[in-house]
């Protein structure tokens, strides 16, 4: 019995190292990190931009709902030409916009391309521009009521019309290159001459793609002004000088705080070590698994939240050593220790938690992160403490070797 | 040991004696606010070569922002911080200061409109407000309404313990300095109410002959190596973060530094006497503290 516990806790402790080796340093670039590999860096992490645009009023165009839908296609398409993996793009009330795009060498320049205005041609075989957005009324996707097929109707202005009968006349059977800022968009194909304004593309595979491509020649045809209300933008050096620093610092504070409680609770402080490590993979985890971005803040958070998850260690280890001093036997003061710290460690991080999701709430985008390590360290911190730290120094006090008091009371 | 309630009057003076100047400063001085509530633009560069304020301003001259802040913020770096400015006036400001300074870095531009500083402002006062409430509400329902009383005037203590320091010594407050806030809150909170717990506990416990004054006393004292070690834990964290954290969230660790201190202090030596204070001179609610643990 005694050997087996001993084996178990053996067993725990070195699989819990290794994870926690593993999984711990969040530096990007070593293979052998796997879990890091899996959570994104935010943009004030690797460098990037957040940026809140706001429609306006013009003479030529108004912020209706419609034209901050196009807005946001039309953004969402000039991002993509920066070849941005994963950009946020996300409409704030009726008329804001938020664009984070992170992982760019030069923020400011993205920024400056972003709200250019959107310039749709329409180019013969021979590359001539026949035809411009300013040509354009509208573009809606519909299904085709015979064929049930997926396609793009477009309406020309009086002017456009006449210019694309004229060219639906002369090209009939050759490509009609669509661009937009200089990039084909598509290539259809003239059928017949089109004498009435009105054209039809079809080829689409689904009607969200005719809704894509619809949205982003209605953005061509007519962008509605957009101001900067919020910029930030970080570096990429900055960036990466914020992450290596803020891990250095982690790792020192977390040193320090493994030390202290090893040398001021002997036994059951390392145990706690081994608690922390347990909980920092478990954050990284939910980090990864719920696909999360770690932010500069939320990096602080994260690290802070280690700090705060040690004080359920300390609240139950004070109560065992109280227990033990009024002389009950080893075994018992661990379980009354965990059980009678249960409300004080309930208490205290449930007010936390209020804190946090308060916070998560109120804050704004850059401190949200913040709050959600925070709150995620603080449910995580619980489990590990009544979970983790009570099982060791269960199987430890079981395993029977090290029931020196001395090892648990100074 | 140490009868900590019996010489509550002085804890309490220790703390308006901090307090005061904070909250005078306060009123006539206010808080240096950064950008994020004002609107205005920051911009960090880092140069090839030295580059001395006088040149950075005379640059900025020539689009009329000689009034900014420009401040050296490390090696080759400079801060700038003006006003509200347009995205074109700024994009024209850093191009000058490449072309007539010397080749640069940016290391982070920000731009915050004047609108958005004001939501900001009222968020921050309604995430405090909510933070409050729900907390008095929690305490009140876990524990007593005057524990719940004492726990927010700790609470507001904390609070005006870091505006006060903040507005003392002109330090900027940004929006990570309303996270910062919040965090006290939660810590603060945290630490008081294991020690209402502890007196919940030893109440129901105590010799009918012991007097309020000294359960209370031996609770804080049954919990002051939790409270000084806790605090020490996370000190060890805040300080390295502090010294090796990099610049930008510099003014949020000190604003949490400030407020793990005052948190620590205003548990034990606020938190806990306040109650039995407010268990003397208040006549209601009658019924007896922990009857609802």
């Amino acid at each position: 019995m005694r050997l087996g516990n001993l084996i178990k806790v053996a067993v725990i402790l070195a699989v819990a190292a290794t994870i926690s080796l593993a999984s711990f340093y969040p530096v990007g670039g070593a293979p052998w990190l796997p879990l890091t590999q899996d959570i994104n860096l935010g943009l004030d992490l690797r460098g990037g931009v957040h940026v809140v645009l706001e429609a306006v009023d013009t003479e030529e165009a108004k912020a209706t709902p419609d034209a901050v839908q196009r807005s946001i296609g039309m953004l969402e398409e000039r991002i993509n030409q920066f070849g941005v993996t994963e950009p946020v793009i996300q409409q704030q009330g009726t008329n804001r916009i938020i664009v984070e795009i992170a992982g760019v060498d030069d923020p400011d320049a993205v920024v400056r391309d972003l709200i250019r205005p959107a310039y749709l041609e329409f180019r013969t075989e021979d590359g001539t521009t026949v035809l411009t957005g300013a040509d354009l009324s509208d573009a809606r996707e519909a299904l085709n009521p015979n064929t049930g097929q997926p396609e793009v109707n477009l309406t020309w202005n009086p002017e456009g019309a006449r210019t694309f009968a004229e060219v639906t006349a002369a090209h009939v059977g050759r490509p009609l290159g669509i661009y937009l800022d200089g990039n084909l968009l598509q290539d259809p194909v003239i059928q017949s001459p089109i004498p009435d304004g009105k054209a039809v593309i079809t080829g689409y595979a689904s009607l969200q793609e005719a809704n894509r491509i619809a949205v982003l020649l209605r953005s061509g045809a007519l962008p509605v002004k957009l101001d900067i209300m919020e910029k930030r933008t970080v570096g990429p050096q900055l960036g990466a000088d914020s992450l290596e620093r803020s891990v250095t610092a982690g790792a020192i504070g977390f040193g320090a705080i493994l030390l202290f409680m090893v040398a001021y609770y002997r036994l059951p402080g390392l145990v706690s070590a081994f608690s922390l490590a347990v909980y920092a993979v478990l954050i990284l985890l939910v980090l990864a698994a719920f696909n999360a971005t770690l932010t500069l803040a939320g990096l602080f958070g994260f690290l802070l939240s280690l700090a705060l998850a040690i004080d359920a260690n300390i609240i139950i280890f004070e109560r065992i050593k109280e227990e033990l001093r009024t002389g009950r036997s080893l075994r018992s003061a661990v379980d009354a220790g965990f059980q009678r710290a249960f409300a004080a460690v309930l208490d205290a991080n449930v007010a936390g938690l209020i804190a946090a999701v308060i916070l998560y709430v109120f804050a704004p985008v850059m401190i949200k992160g913040f709050a959600l390590t925070l709150g995620i360290g603080i449910l995580a911190s619980m489990f590990t403490a009544q979970a983790f730290t009570r099982w060791m120094l269960h199987l430890l006090v079981g395993s029977g070797i090290v029931n020196s008091p001395r090892l648990y009371l100074k | 040991m140490f009868h900590i309630v019996r010489h509550r009057k002085y804890w309490y003076l220790i703390s308006l004696l901090i307090i005061v100047p904070g909250l005078v400063s306060l009123l006539f001085r206010g808080l240096n606010l950064g950008i994020d509530f004002t609107g205005g633009s920051m911009v960090e560069v880092r140069f090839q070569e030295e580059v001395s304020v006088e040149e950075v301003r005379t640059v900025l001259a020539g689009h009329g922002l000689e009034q900014s802040v420009i401040q050296p913020s490390g090696d080759r770096q400079v801060l700038i911080r003006t006003g509200v400015i347009s995205e074109t006036q700024n994009q024209a400001m850093v191009e000058s200061l490449g072309r007539e300074i010397g080749a640069l870095t940016v290391l982070r531009n920000e731009a915050v409109g004047p609108v958005i500083g004001k939501e900001l402002v009222q968020r921050a006062i309604w995430a405090l407000a909510a933070t409050v409430i729900a907390i008095v509400a929690y305490i009140s329902w876990r524990f007593d309404f005057k524990q719940g009383l004492a726990a927010i005037v700790a609470l507001l203590h904390d609070t005006l313990i870091a505006l006060g320091i903040f507005s003392l010594f002109r330090l900027q407050v940004d929006s990570a300095f309303v996270a910062a806030i919040l965090t006290i809150l939660g810590y603060s909170i945290n630490a008081t109410i294991v020690i209402f717990d502890r007196i919940r506990e030893n109440t129901k416990t105590a010799k009918k002959t012991e007097p309020l004054e000294d359960v209370v006393n031996r609770s804080l004292w049954d919990t002051m190596a939790r409270s000084i070690n806790t605090s020490t834990t996370v000190m060890f964290m805040l300080l390295a973060l502090f010294f090796l954290g990099g610049a930008t969230l510099k003014t949020f660790i000190l604003a949490l530094m400030i407020g793990v201190v005052s948190g620590a202090w205003s548990s034990v030596c606020i938190a806990g006497p306040l109650w039995l204070d407010l268990r003397k001179r208040l006549p209601w609610p009658k019924r007896p503290a922990g009857a609802r643990a």
